[in-house]
């Protein structure tokens, strides 16, 4: 089956900055721009990166009963989501897996969701489907970009002085060059930074206005999975799927205490067993000793040999200055300082258990 | 003699020994590479065979023997900055010294003008 692949509203803007187009999720997207993916991770460490993500969902849900209709759906605390605030959260499927990670945003009006654009159209879908008297709008004239990194707030407050005064996790409306604007302090790269839906027909010009800050530079998909892998955040459909509880991810921190004594979401009853017994497995980070990264699948034993878990996500990590990996391993061997080997091209290699994350998280909290 | 492989490789070779690299080409499919994975003086290999690995930011690559040979020395400067591969891929960024089995078989690879015919 042939596919065609979509383009984002800044697809020519990629191409004239020299990106190197791959296709992911359907889309046509950046993997990288001739600065190359080690120079595009340490720009965003170091000053400003922006990132192209408009390929991800952008959902609006309208009626009063929005936050309580989603709350049967999403295992976290949404009718006490205050206005100006976002929250990180998953659906969750019957068996206590995860169908998909998402931010829920309160824009006072309305709630603001953006998924992964691996599972758009799977989590519209769901959400029609679960969601009674809700108005769900797909906003597919909105395009979103990210710009993290310590230089972010320079970057975007130039453009929008209100950027500055958002703490982490905070969501306002704003406008840049006249354009109405939403601007989240979040991200996906473990610093300090923002995601802004941009109207379609003003993301290029907006783009360029965000690019023409000399600490800002573009940054593609490749330099997105180093950061955030060093980050510790985890990726749908690597380290979280539908097999995987949010609390052997160790992500049940988004179970607020109200929804932890109450349930009332998909896999309630495993997902709170685990809260009270431990999961069987849990996902870590994994150090692996020399220079050889341990990618996605590469089998996890213990020191003794026993086969333990799997890697999910894994590479070089450029800040860390060596390879980084994260994968699920037995309880019993989860703990930071475990020794354990990967088997890489059928050979045993040692590394260790460490905590998450690699690289320090520079979020600017209240 | 300046030889090249449909995998991008290079060989440069002298008195029978092929210093074996990969091209610029290779390097901009690969991005920046973080591992080299050499092989150890004495080992030998048919052409063909994996000789050495790769790993760029995002995947593993295989390199292989460009001609069947034994190794008589491998590039450690690469080992610990893999860097030097992407920023001087004909040079410095040198893999392997191979003792070719049979000198001769180095004229059925391509020459540098059909290299640049194959990509583009």
């Amino acid at each position: 089956m042939s596919e065609t692949l979509k383009r984002t509203p800044l697809y020519d803007l990629h191409v004239e900055l020299g990106g190197k187009i791959v296709g992911f999720a359907g889309w046509e997207m950046p993997v990288q721009y001739p600065a190359g993916i080690m120079a595009e991770h340490a720009q965003c460490r170091e000053n400003a990166a922006l990132f192209d993500v408009s390929h991800m969902g952008q959902v609006v849900l309208k009626g009063e009963g929005a936050a309580e209709a989603l709350e049967t759906i999403v295992p976290s605390a949404m009718t006490t989501l205050k206005p100006g605030k976002a929250r990180y959260t998953v659906f969750t499927n019957d068996t206590g897996g995860i169908r998909d990670d998402l931010i829920v945003s309160n824009a006072g009006d309305y709630l603001f969701v953006v998924v992964n654009a691996s599972m758009r159209d799977q989590d519209i879908a769901h959400m029609r489907a679960n969601l009674d008297g809700v108005e769900l709008i797909e906003l597919t004239d909105r395009a979103l970009v990210a710009v993290q990194g310590p230089a972010a707030e320079a970057v975007v407050s130039a453009l929008a002085p209100a950027a500055a005064e958002l703490t982490f996790m905070e969501t306002t409306e704003a406008d840049i060059l006249g354009a109405t604007c939403r601007i989240s302090r979040l991200g996906y790269t473990g610093e300090d930074g923002y995601e802004i839906s941009i109207p379609a027909d003003r993301a290029v010009e907006i783009a360029r206005a965000l690019l023409a800050h000399e600490a800002c530079a573009p940054v593609g998909l490749g330099a997105r999975d180093s950061l955030r892998l060093e980050a510790g955040l985890c990726l749908y459909g690597n380290d979280i799927d539908e097999g995987t509880s949010p609390v052997e991810a160790q992500i049940q921190w988004l179970i607020q205490k109200r929804r932890r004594e109450e349930g009332g979401f998909p896999g309630a009853e495993r997902i709170l067993n685990e809260f009270a017994e431990g999961p069987a497995r849990r996902l870590v980070g994994i150090k692996p000793e020399g220079r050889a990264p341990a990618r996605r699948g590469v089998d996890i034993t213990s020191a003794d040999g026993e086969p333990i878990g799997a890697v999910t996500s894994g590479g070089f990590g450029p800040t860390v200055g060596g390879p980084v990996s994260m994968g699920y391993v037995a309880a019993a061997h989860a703990e930071p300082g475990t020794r354990i080997n990967l088997v890489v091209r059928s050979k045993p290699m040692p590394a260790t258990v460490v905590a998450l994350p690699f690289a320090p998280h520079n979020y600017k909290r209240a | 003699m300046l030889k090249f492989t449909d995998d991008h490789e290079w060989l440069k070779i002298e008195d029978g020994v092929a210093t074996v690299g990969i091209t610029a080409h290779a390097t901009e499919q690969l991005g920046d590479l973080v591992f080299v994975e050499l092989p150890e003086a004495g080992a030998e290999f048919e052409k063909g065979d994996t000789a050495a690995t790769l790993e760029s930011v995002k995947a593993a690559s295989d390199i292989y023997a460009p001609l069947a040979g034994e190794i008589v020395e491998s590039n450690d400067a690469i080992v610990d900055d893999p860097s030097i591969v992407n920023s001087d891929p004909m040079g410095a960024g040198w893999f392997f010294k191979l003792k070719l089995a049979d000198a001769s078989s180095a004229d059925e690879l391509m020459d540098e003008d059909a290299y640049k015919a194959l990509i583009g």
